[in-house]
């Protein structure tokens, strides 16, 4: 069944096709890899789907229901969740309120206004973040302030927060930039875990080659603004179009 | 948790403790001794930090929380003043209408200028506000004139309607709550030298700061204040974590010119009238700096830097060269008058000079305020921050 | 028309003030990064450089003039002001032209107080938020206003207008209106063309030297700039200096049009807020261009017509021009993509 369906989306800025009628069905339940070389688009096409950009022509629809002209809070509330290529965490909070957060937004919505509720009280929300945390192995910084962590504790607690959400749809942009080896092994695992104890759909934009083949059910590969290929990671390898994309790019 | 609620408990209880017994802790000098000018205990001073300190709770909810500086609050001030005026002259001289339309009345204007500022953030915001805020305090001057009454300002007068007490007499009406005069004594001892007031006034103005920081703390401990402290940290991620920042913004935008709106009301009913000058941008700076001094975000911090300001204006506006003669007296004659000319430009009339002098080191010094230089100075003499330093320095963290 | 004509020339000395202040208020913005709520005390400090240069030249000498006898029969004390006793009727004049005398003075003063603010104080408030440098230069703000009025007092003290720009100018009759019609004060008219040489002169030294080509590209990328081995901050430190420069220039001039009081860096610095904002944060046209603008659209709002159909106007325009503006384009008439957004 297809969670996402992305049907003839243009986006020009100003002399540049950013996009070309790109198509893309995302099969509910997979881990869909979208690779591409640098400036094909990628990041483009993510934001469209999180109301951050607004694509000319085109359809995006999700779980049914047209994304096109929601704002970021709305595509969220329908259950697509976003993971940032430099994790954005609220950085002055507790680790702890940083998951309970999206929590809160998940059962009360865009807007609440109950200033004399206590988040003292709020143990469901509370145990569902701590739940997440423990599951992602946090559990023991959950009162540490958010900026004082290492960089792959603030990308697991960034994926803590969509968690929490229970999200049909995570997108994840890169999730591995910027990373050591080790770092980026972690990830994997963490994706990985993730994938196994939680059946989201997830669409990933990433450079490393390594992190898609191990993670990836389907690939589509994107080239100056077009889809030129979609298929299983093994026929991804040897395509000759891949190839030719990625000529002079990087050794695929 | 309930190591939170008990701890607020115990803060509220310390807050009561203070506002109440003020006008007994604060003169705590001899009231014929050299250091009676130090005494803050009598009412009309103590009516100031109680409604400065609402007007900084509420500024705080908006800055401390959301990170949003307004420079226009004075504005919701001057209307909650000018809105409680008018209540004293057409309803009657019972302040509680006058506070009710004042918070109504400022409530509604910060709603509108609310929504038109915070479509923008940072310093567009800022110049935003202080934009409204100048074109209110302008046309209070000029083309409101028959709602404020100009550079006079509006005043009761002997001729007002009032519905429901219309004068009688000559005599020139108070404020009350249901008889209570607002300026009236209810209890004025002596003991030990000291003297000690005590009116109804105050304790109105107190009663009111409690609530007000009751519902402050409450705003601070609920969801809707994580939401706040959220939108200050990274409002990114919280539109993409599925929330509509620009309500809670304007929430607590309202909430905070409600605050004002409140204070400003309350100056009303302790001393019935209202001047355009209430609204100069100055004074929204004052607010700025007094919840900063305290410490912004923190709860006890604005009452703590209104109370601080509040009382150095009225102790260094007092101290004149007569004073600053009896004080360096003991010293040798010319040594006296040398440190006479070297503070008489920071007290009397020149007492802003340190205010800003004030201001400056605070935020050279100590971005975290008061607050933040208690917890330093209590870290300190338990050794916990030497203790923690070390503990940072030791594992090299991994990035 | 000619009432048309009349209210830009009023606008003009206003709308120069504001162009001058914002041109400085950008440079440092737009080099710095900073929101300098100083920067109307440094508009002040301009103007009361005038009120020490008018002192300085008064400075008397007291004389007892054994010929005359005052009421009392006593002989008369005449007060001599240096000047005149060294350079008699020469003096006199020099007296007359304090004002433009005292850029000799301000100038000095200005790069002090500019680079000395810079490396003392702003220095460190380059990486903290933009709330602490508001209130840390708000601070600044008060502390230098409180110093002039303890120096100077509460009052505004009335500046001379140089003898040979006295009097009024009847502009009309070169256009043929009828004689009396527009009528506009020379000192405005000094104030206007001497404003036109600074901001032009600034304009010049900033994209036609290579300092001011450093300096430009420093303020669109200061990394970039740096890593090229280029010292940046020195220049601008000395962009600081000029910023300060322009913008007590501007104060000294207007002294003969508004006597300074020690608020008159407040007053102004909310204005030329909004005027920065209008013009765009960070654009050097953007901000004189709105300075003239506002200047001019504030004189009209002030004609009586106007005034008719929308009481109040004249109080609120600029400020209602800044609403709008940013409400309907947030980076301002001429700004720069990004700048100050979060």
């Amino acid at each position: 069944m297809r969670i996402l369906e992305v049907q003839n989306v243009n986006k020009r800025f100003g002399g540049l096709q950013a996009l070309n009628n790109v198509n893309l069905n995302v099969n509910k339940g997979d881990v869909h890899a979208i690779i591409g070389p640098n400036g094909a688009g990628k990041s483009t096409l993510l934001n469209c789907f999180v109301g951050r950009l607004e694509p000319d022509t085109g359809s995006v629809m999700f779980d049914g229901q047209s994304l096109l002209g929601k704002k970021p809070h709305q595509i969220n509330q329908t259950g697509v969740s976003r993971v940032f290529q430099t994790p954005e965490i609220f950085t002055d909070l507790t680790v702890l309120e940083n998951v309970m957060i999206p929590a809160f937004a998940k059962r009360d919505g865009a807007y609440k206004l109950n200033p004399f509720a206590r988040v003292a009280q709020e143990s469901e929300i509370r145990d569902a973040a701590e739940e997440v945390l423990r599951d992602l192995g946090m559990a023991d910084k959950r009162n540490q302030i958010a900026s004082e962590m290492s960089r792959g504790d603030k990308r697991r607690l960034e994926m803590a927060m969509c968690l929490v959400q229970e999200p049909k749809l995570l997108l994840l942009d890169e999730p591995t930039a910027g990373m050591s080896r080790s770092d980026t092994n972690n990830t994997i695992d963490l994706l990985k875990h993730i994938g196994e104890t939680r059946g989201i759909t997830k669409v990933v934009i990433e450079h490393d080659m390594h992190v898609v083949f191990s993670l990836a059910d389907t690939i589509s590969v994107l080239a100056q603004g077009t889809v030129i290929v979609e298929d299983k990671p093994e026929n991804i390898k040897g395509h000759p179009k891949v190839r030719e994309a990625y000529l002079g790019e990087a050794q695929v | 948790m309930t190591d939170t609620k008990r701890n607020d408990v115990i803060l509220l209880l310390v807050v009561a403790f203070f506002a109440l017994f003020a006008p007994i802790i604060l003169n705590p000098f001899p009231s014929d001794g050299p250091l009676a000018q130090f005494n803050a205990g009598y009412p009309d001073l103590m009516q100031r930090f109680v409604i400065y300190g609402i007007f900084a709770i509420g500024f705080n909810i908006l800055f401390g929380l959301t990170g949003y500086l307004s420079f226009g609050h004075a504005a919701f001030l001057g209307v909650g003043s000018y809105s409680a005026v008018w209540m004293f002259k057409l309803l009657s001289m019972n302040i509680i209408p006058a506070i009710v339309l004042g918070v109504l009345i400022s409530g509604l204007f910060a709603l509108v200028i609310g929504f038109i500022s915070l479509r923008r953030s940072g310093i567009y915001f800022s110049i935003l506000t202080l934009a409204f805020a100048q074109m209110s305090y302008n046309l209070a001057y000029s083309v409101f004139t028959p709602i404020t009454n100009g550079e006079t300002g509006l005043q009761i007068l002997l001729s007002d309607p009032r519905i429901l007490d219309a004068p009688t007499g000559t005599a020139q009406p108070v404020t009350s709550l249901f008889g209570l005069e607002m300026r009236d004594t209810f209890l004025a001892f002596e003991y030990l030298g000291r003297d000690f007031q005590f009116t109804y006034g105050y304790y109105v103005c107190a009663i009111i700061l409690l609530i007000s920081f009751y519902i402050s703390m409450r705003i601070f401990r609920s969801p809707f204040g994580t939401m706040l402290r959220a939108v200050k940290t990274n409002q990114n991620r919280l539109s993409y974590t599925g929330v509509n920042t620009r309500p809670y913004t304007l929430t607590a935008f309202v909430i905070s010119g409600m605050y004002a709106g409140l204070a400003g009301a309350l100056l009303a009913c302790m001393d019935p009238l209202a001047g355009a000058e209430r609204m100069q941008w100055t004074a929204s700076g004052e607010v700025v700096l007094m919840t900063i001094l305290g410490g912004a975000g923190t709860l006890l911090g604005p009452v703590l830097g209104a109370g601080f300001i509040k009382y150095f204006e009225n102790i260094l506006s007092r101290i004149n060269d007569n004073v600053l003669e009896a004080w360096f007296a003991f010293m040798p004659d010319g040594m006296s008058d040398f440190f006479v000319v070297i503070v008489h430009p920071f007290v009397g009339k020149g007492w802003h000079l340190t205010l800003g002098l004030m201001f400056m080191a605070v935020v050279i010094f100590l971005p975290g305020g008061l607050m933040d230089g208690a917890k330093r100075i209590i870290d300190w003499v338990s050794g916990k921050n030497r203790a923690s330093k070390r503990g940072a320095k030791a594992p090299a963290p991994a990035e | 028309m000619d009432a048309i004509l009349l209210q830009i020339l009023n606008g003009l000395d206003k709308g120069s003030a504001y162009a001058m202040i914002a041109l400085g208020l950008t440079l440092i913005f737009g080099t710095l990064g900073v929101v300098n709520f100083a920067h109307g005390a440094l508009f002040m400090i301009g103007a009361f450089c005038a009120v020490v240069m008018n002192r300085l030249l008064k400075l008397s000498v007291e004389t007892i003039d054994e010929t005359k006898t005052d009421f009392l029969g006593n002989p008369l004390k005449v007060n001599t002001p240096y000047v005149e006793a060294w350079f008699g009727e020469f003096g006199t004049t020099m007296i007359g032209y304090s004002v433009p005398l005292a850029i000799l003075l301000a100038i000095p003063v200005m790069i002090v107080i500019g680079i000395g603010m810079e490396r003392g104080l702003i220095k460190h408030f380059y990486k903290r938020p933009h709330a602490d440098q508001i209130l840390v230069t708000f601070g600044l703000a008060i502390v230098a206003q409180e110093i002039i009025k303890a120096n100077f007092g509460a009052n505004p003290i009335p500046q001379p207008t140089p003898d040979a720009f006295r009097g009024a100018l009847d502009v009309g009759i070169y256009l043929g209106f009828e004689a009396n019609a527009v009528v506009y004060p020379v000192w405005r008219f000094v104030y206007f063309i001497f404003a036109a040489v600074l901001i032009g002169g600034v304009m010049i030294f900033l994209n036609y030297t290579t300092f001011g080509m450093v300096v430009r590209a420093g303020m669109a990328d200061r990394e970039t700039v740096g890593l090229l081995g280029i010292d940046i901050d020195k220049r601008f430190t000395a962009m600081f200096g000029l910023a300060a420069v322009v913008t007590g220039l501007a104060g000294v001039m207007y002294t003969p049009i508004l006597s300074p009081d020690y608020h008159l860096g407040m007053d102004f610095l909310v204005l030329c807020f909004v005027v920065v904002v209008v013009g765009g944060m960070g654009s050097l046209p953007g901000a004189v261009a709105a300075g003239f603008l506002l200047g001019i659209l504030q004189s009209f709002s002030a004609m009586n017509e106007v005034k008719a159909i929308l009481p109040g106007i004249d109080q609120i325009i600029i400020y209602l021009v800044a609403v709008v503006i940013l409400l309907t384009r947030p980076r301002g008439l001429l700004g720069r993509k990004g700048v100050m957004e979060e």
